[in-house]
């Protein structure tokens, strides 16, 4: 036995080649999740990832932000009464950027970890289904809610330094943040959902964008052709049928915001309640799948 | 040029599985779509030409294109497994060729022949318009296919890449700058189909010839460019 050895090894081992426990704090199971949120949050605008990674997020970030700059630009150079475009209007606007974020970034939170098989190491440690859920759901709609919220808070602050009324600013501002939250909620929901079907990350993005775009397409065709027909009733209905639209509409109900749908056909206050309930459905009906996609996964 | 074995495993890739969804999925959603139309505003030239030109062409020929065409190689070279296929004693273009003849297949079974049947089902082909809006997919297919084949070799965000070319030029500088309508493929497209459809019924912003010299261009260069790059592959690990 070598000398510097000081205590006898235990009788139990055959060979004791020094290995010890770890003997620190055990920071558990709300550590873990809150670490797994901040890391999918950041992996989300490619922080903590490679430069080539970076490089989309930003991209679409400062895309989704530039036209609230020029707005304001414009606004306080030419001293308009107003702001060009509504703060509930700005994310319909920009529904692409949004679209095109989520789809890159909604298959690289979950799809990575179903194909590098990296969700049983996660369960491995004291996180359970919900946490695992829970954190990239609220990872995701976070990501959103910055990329969606920052071009509004740029619109805000550019209306006060504009010198445009308080009071009117603020309750418009109010009421894009909420819209832009359910907005986040929704389609972060779809995108999870839809990202968690596929290990392929490149078939994930195109489902995401996909589901994002057709339906959308599809809606907007019918109700253009609803509108020549005359049938303004079939308009307001329609928006039901993509994610955007049902936005669109829930805002125009309860927030105050003029629709996007042809003509300002948009859904009436008894409509819009659907709306509400449709978009509240989806939101936990997503959830509730992405707990049931990962009841079973990996091995 | 062409490698049945390798045309095996390409079509086996792009349609094995649950991959085939999305393809299946657009299609049949496209017909729906032209039906209920069709049952509830009735034959209509102009509402055909609308869903034809605004859902098939615009929005359902470049999703499927950027499917096949970035997933006849994209998930290979992205799990690796295109080492052993670059191994064995296969010329390069040889592969990216018979990739290329396998997504242009896919592509146009999946958006062309939907697209025509949905003609059919929305005005029974009147002013040819079924047929125009069919060739027009076909002829997109092709080029779609080899562009965003290129693309899988380029880049490992293919996809990503395909979509921003797809929505952002395409759809949003096309419709607000003019100049940027004469580099799309979906005009190009458009030209074939106001060729053969009557009079009036479809506009494009290029003329035919010119439409047919870059379609041909672009799908030619494209492919030669991707076989280029498959020579000098480079497997990068996943970042």
């Amino acid at each position: 036995m070598p000398p510097e050895t000081t205590s006898a090894p235990a009788q139990d081992v055959i060979h004791n080649i020094g290995y010890r426990n770890y003997s620190g704090a055990r920071l558990g199971r709300s550590y873990a999740r809150r670490s797994l949120f901040s890391q999918s949050l950041r992996g989300a605008y490619g922080l903590g990832r490679s430069a080539k990674s970076k490089v989309l997020p930003m991209i679409l970030f400062g895309v989704m932000c530039l036209p609230a700059a020029i707005m304001v630009a414009v606004t306080v150079a030419t001293k308009l009464n107003k702001l060009p475009v509504e703060y509930t209007r700005y994310a319909i606007i920009m529904q692409v950027v949004i679209g095109l974020f989520l789809a890159a970034q909604a298959p690289q939170s979950v799809s990575r970890d179903l194909r590098f098989r990296t969700v049983p190491l996660y369960f491995s440690r004291p996180i359970e289904r919900v946490d695992y859920v829970t954190a990239k759901f609220a990872a995701m709609v976070s990501a959103l809610f910055l990329l969606t919220a920052t071009p509004l808070l740029i619109l805000y602050v550019g209306a006060l330094l504009a010198k445009l009324d308080f009071a009117d600013q603020t309750k418009g501002f109010a009421q894009g943040l909420v819209s832009v939250a359910l907005l986040s909620l929704l389609f972060a929901g779809i995108g999870l959902v839809v990202a968690a079907l596929t290990p392929r990350r490149g078939f994930g993005v195109a489902a995401v964008i996909g589901v994002l775009t057709i339906s959308y397409g599809v809606v907007t065709t019918i109700q253009s052709i609803a509108f020549q027909r005359d049938s303004f009733d079939a308009i307001g209905w329609m928006g039901l049928f993509s994610p955007i639209t049902l936005i669109d509409g829930v805002q125009t109900a309860f927030l105050s915001a003029s629709t996007a749908f042809p003509e300002g056909h948009g859904p009436s206050t008894a409509a819009g309640y659907v709306y509400l309930l449709v978009l509240l459905a989806l939101i936990a009906g997503s959830y509730g799948l992405l707990m049931r996609r990962y009841r079973k996964v990996g091995l | 040029m062409y490698n049945a074995t390798v045309a095996r495993l390409t079509y086996r890739g792009l349609l094995g599985r649950r991959r085939a969804f999305i393809l299946f999925g657009l299609p049949a959603l496209l017909l729906t779509v032209s039906a209920v139309v069709r049952v509830l505003v009735g034959a209509d030239d102009g509402t055909a030409s609308s869903v034809l030109g605004g859902l098939a062409l615009a929005t359902m020929v470049p999703l499927i294109g950027v499917v096949a065409g970035t997933g006849a190689i994209g998930p290979e070279i992205d799990d690796g497994s295109v080492v052993y296929l670059l191994s064995k004693p296969v010329k390069r273009p040889t592969i990216i060729f018979t990739k290329l003849i396998v997504a242009i297949g896919v592509t146009v079974v999946f958006s062309a022949v939907p697209t025509l049947i949905a003609g059919f089902i929305l005005n029974g082909n009147s002013q040819q318009i079924a047929v125009a809006y069919a060739a027009a997919a076909a002829a997109a297919s092709v080029a779609y296919s080899a562009v965003f084949l290129l693309l899988g070799t380029v880049t490992r965000h293919a996809v990503v890449a395909g979509l921003v070319y797809a929505l952002v030029w395409e759809s949003l500088f096309g419709s607000l700058v003019p100049g940027a309508r004469t580099l799309s493929v979906q005009q190009w497209a458009l030209a074939l189909a106001q060729r053969i459809g009557a009079d009036g019924a479809i506009s494009s912003d290029v003329g035919l010839p010119l439409a047919l010299v870059l379609l041909a261009g672009v799908t030619a260069g494209a492919t030669w460019f991707a076989g280029r790059k498959l020579r000098s592959l480079t497997l990068a690990g996943e970042e």
